[in-house]
């Protein structure tokens, strides 16, 4: 059985505002029998430009229907400016939270209102979602766009998260490669953006490299070893060869080799250069 | 009212069988293999046991291996037997088995072994001449189901071994939906390996029986001491086996019963759930059907909010839908049928015991039509002629 939160409990079991605005300003039509589910949402605004009611109808499964009930009533009182910037992520969290393999309930959520408000302006005909641009999973009907977007909006990396949040990739599973081109595509694009100016990977002096592997120290590694109580001191820089001494709980932790690897060598590569090989210090010698 | 309508996931221990079992976790705790008294009789009641389930299943005492579940005992028949024949690596098996017996042949065809798995009608059906077909030079194992747990299809078990035995293949059949519910006589049908498992006929969990034909050679998946006959090594689970025992005799004994009050009260709940469901239709073979079992489609409403829905009015039931996996597609017994996916989805199977009752019955189908009513309510495919329609007969 799902562990399904109290309130996603109680939105299935007394869903709010169910049917259908007989003349509505805007309404969006997603999902299929096929996909599983399915969610036709209507609104209609009030004289103040504000959504004055909102409703839904829902085919699936009590995420689904708690999710499309719990989205009218957080747009209910929104301007339609207010509306769109409302997140899958946003649903998810008025519910207390959604299993990940549910998580796919609030993003079908997102795009119907996405649809709906589309209808209002007057663009489609509200009763099916424009397929834009590449379909990546043909057995959900998932395009590029909606990957990338939910990649972007809930820091995904993972194919399996993928489609725990928009279905891609969980029928035929022909699609993963490019599920995988596209994660690494939004995460690389992220990373950039986030990241402080990367340096030019280009050949290093040597004083430049021991100043961007301090650096890389400081910034990078150092944070995620004290938070588990551990540490790092750099020895010396010989040619690609960094050799460091670990500290505090790292030096006895039986995971130290992993760590340094994944935690000290791999940003090491990134931020400075790809050839460098970390060693501990020699306690023998 | 709590009404359990999946036995075909588990059944409720027998009292019986729980009595039986009982002296086996207070005095009689010796280890069946020991050579003082401690162990010696405990080692006769194993063997009593052990009697016991070969008379449910028609077969010798000495065919009869203990194991830890029905799982095991497909692995065990499935990899044990391709183990003792290097020179054959084909495995015959259908798209519809259980996931013990499905996973295990996938995973074997990854490790080099020629797979077919062999597609069934829009009822569940097998076509005997497309396995025939199948079986080559190189096949070493067919693996078919007696009867399937999600649809209750009871596949022509007889004439599959007949073929399997005319062209000199092994024949492994998953018997766990089976045993207890339809006679199962070995003497007559030449299966050479046979999984059941305990829980599924009011026995408890972590029990299973391989059977193994005489002359059929298999190597042991657990490795170890000389327990079974060397065929499956680990210090014997006394108070299961004993209590595995006492259910195959419990089984012999309402069987007949099962057959007719079951099928009774089986047959009354469809015909009340399609009568009183519009746009409810069963899934699988009528004809050639578990008697307790009944799988219904719901069109335009999901299983899962089914299976929560119901669970709020106290009826236990099981669906075939995606979201109740976890997963994003419907069952694959139900989409190897082609069953549409406006029905996949709404699937709901009801499995019954001889511990369901006639007012069980009446509530179930007293409650049922509500809940589906209320979700099409909710359904953006329910047209207000159709909503109006379950209204009127959910009486609501």
């Amino acid at each position: 059985m799902w562990d399904y939160s109290d309130k996603v409990v109680d939105h299935f079991l007394n869903p709010r505002n169910v049917g259908e605005i007989a003349e509505p300003d805007g309404a969006g039509e997603v999902g299929s029998l096929a996909c599983g589910d399915a969610l036709k949402l209507t609104f209609k605004l009030g004289p103040d430009g504000r959504i004055a009611d909102a409703r839904f109808k829902t085919f699936g499964c009590a995420s689904a229907i708690s999710s499309s009930s719990a989205l009218t009533e957080m747009i209910r009182g929104m301007t339609v400016e207010e509306a769109e910037r409302v997140s899958n992520r946003d649903i998810a969290d008025y519910l207390g939270g959604l299993p990940e393999q549910k998580m796919h309930c609030s993003v079908m959520g997102r795009e119907a209102l996405e649809v709906a408000i589309a209808n209002y302006r007057g663009e489609g005909d509200g009763k099916k979602r424009q397929l834009e641009g590449e379909v990546v999973c043909h057995c959900f009907g998932v395009t590029r766009k909606d990957i990338e977007r939910v990649v972007r909006e809930n820091r995904l990396s993972k194919i399996e998260e993928v489609t725990h949040y928009c279905k891609a990739g969980g029928g035929c599973e022909s699609c993963h490669d490019e599920i995988e081109t596209i994660i690494d595509q939004v995460r690389g694009a992220a990373d950039v953006a986030e990241a402080p100016p990367a340096p030019a990977k280009k050949r290093l002096t040597n004083i430049q490299k021991i100043r961007l592997v301090e650096e890389t120290i400081e910034r990078e590694i150092r944070p995620r070893l004290r938070l588990d109580g551990g540490d790092i001191e750099l020895l010396d820089v010989d040619g690609n060869r960094v050799i460091v001494a670990m500290r505090g709980n790292c030096a006895n932790c039986l995971t130290a080799k992993f760590t340094l690897k994944e935690t000290v060598e791999a940003p090491l590569r990134e931020f400075v250069s790809e050839d460098l090989v970390v060693v501990q210090e020699d306690n023998d010698s | 009212m709590n009404v359990y309508l999946d036995n075909n996931a588990t059944t409720a221990v027998a009292p019986e069988v729980t009595e039986a079992m009982m002296p086996f976790f207070r005095d009689r705790w010796g280890n069946p293999s020991s050579m003082h008294r401690f162990g010696g009789s405990v080692a006769h009641e194993v063997e009593v046991a052990r009697e016991r389930v070969a008379a449910l299943l028609g077969a010798h005492p000495n065919e009869i291996v203990f194991t830890s579940c029905g799982t095991e005992s497909d692995n065990a028949a499935i990899r044990g037997a391709l183990a003792r024949l290097p020179d054959r690596r084909h495995i015959v098996t259908t798209k519809v088995e259980h996931p013990a017996v499905r996973t295990t042949c996938r995973w074997l065809r990854g490790q080099g072994c020629p797979l077919t798995e062999l597609g069934v009608d829009s009822k569940g059906r097998l076509d005997l001449d497309d396995l025939a077909a199948a079986i080559t030079d190189n096949t070493a194992i067919v693996s078919v189901m007696w009867a399937n747990n999600e649809t209750g299809a009871i596949f022509p078990v007889e004439r599959i071994a007949e073929i399997c035995k005319s062209k000199g293949v092994l024949f492994h059949c998953d018997a766990v939906q089976v045993a207890g519910k339809i006679p199962i006589d070995l003497s007559r049908t030449r299966v050479d390996l046979l999984a059941i498992s305990g829980h599924k006929l009011h026995a408890p969990k972590g029990v299973g029986v391989l059977y193994i034909r005489r002359g059929t050679k298999v190597s042991p998946l657990i490795m170890g001491g000389h327990q079974e006959r060397g065929r499956r090594a680990g210090t014997e689970n006394v108070p299961y086996i004993v209590g595995l025992g006492r259910a195959c005799e419990l089984a012999m004994e309402t069987m007949a019963e099962e057959n007719v009050r079951v099928r009774a009260m089986r047959d009354r709940l469809e015909a009340g759930l399609l009568e009183r469901c519009p746009g409810a239709v069963v899934n699988g073979d009528p004809a050639h059907r578990l008697p307790n079992t009944t799988n219904v489609s719901f069109e335009y409403v999901e299983g899962e909010a089914i299976l929560l829905l119901m669970d709020q009015v106290g009826i236990a039931a099981s669906s075939g839908s995606a979201c109740t996996s976890g997963s994003l597609e419907p069952s694959h017994v139900l989409r190897a049928m082609g069953v549409p996916f406006t029905c996949a989805h709404g699937s709901i199977r009801f499995s019954l015991s001889r511990y369901n009752t006639e007012a069980e019955v009446d509530y179930t189908l007293e409650q049922i039509p509500r809940v589906i009513h209320r979700l099409r309510e909710i359904s953006p495919y329910v047209t207000s002629e159709r909503s109006n329609a379950s209204r009127a007969q959910a009486g609501a």
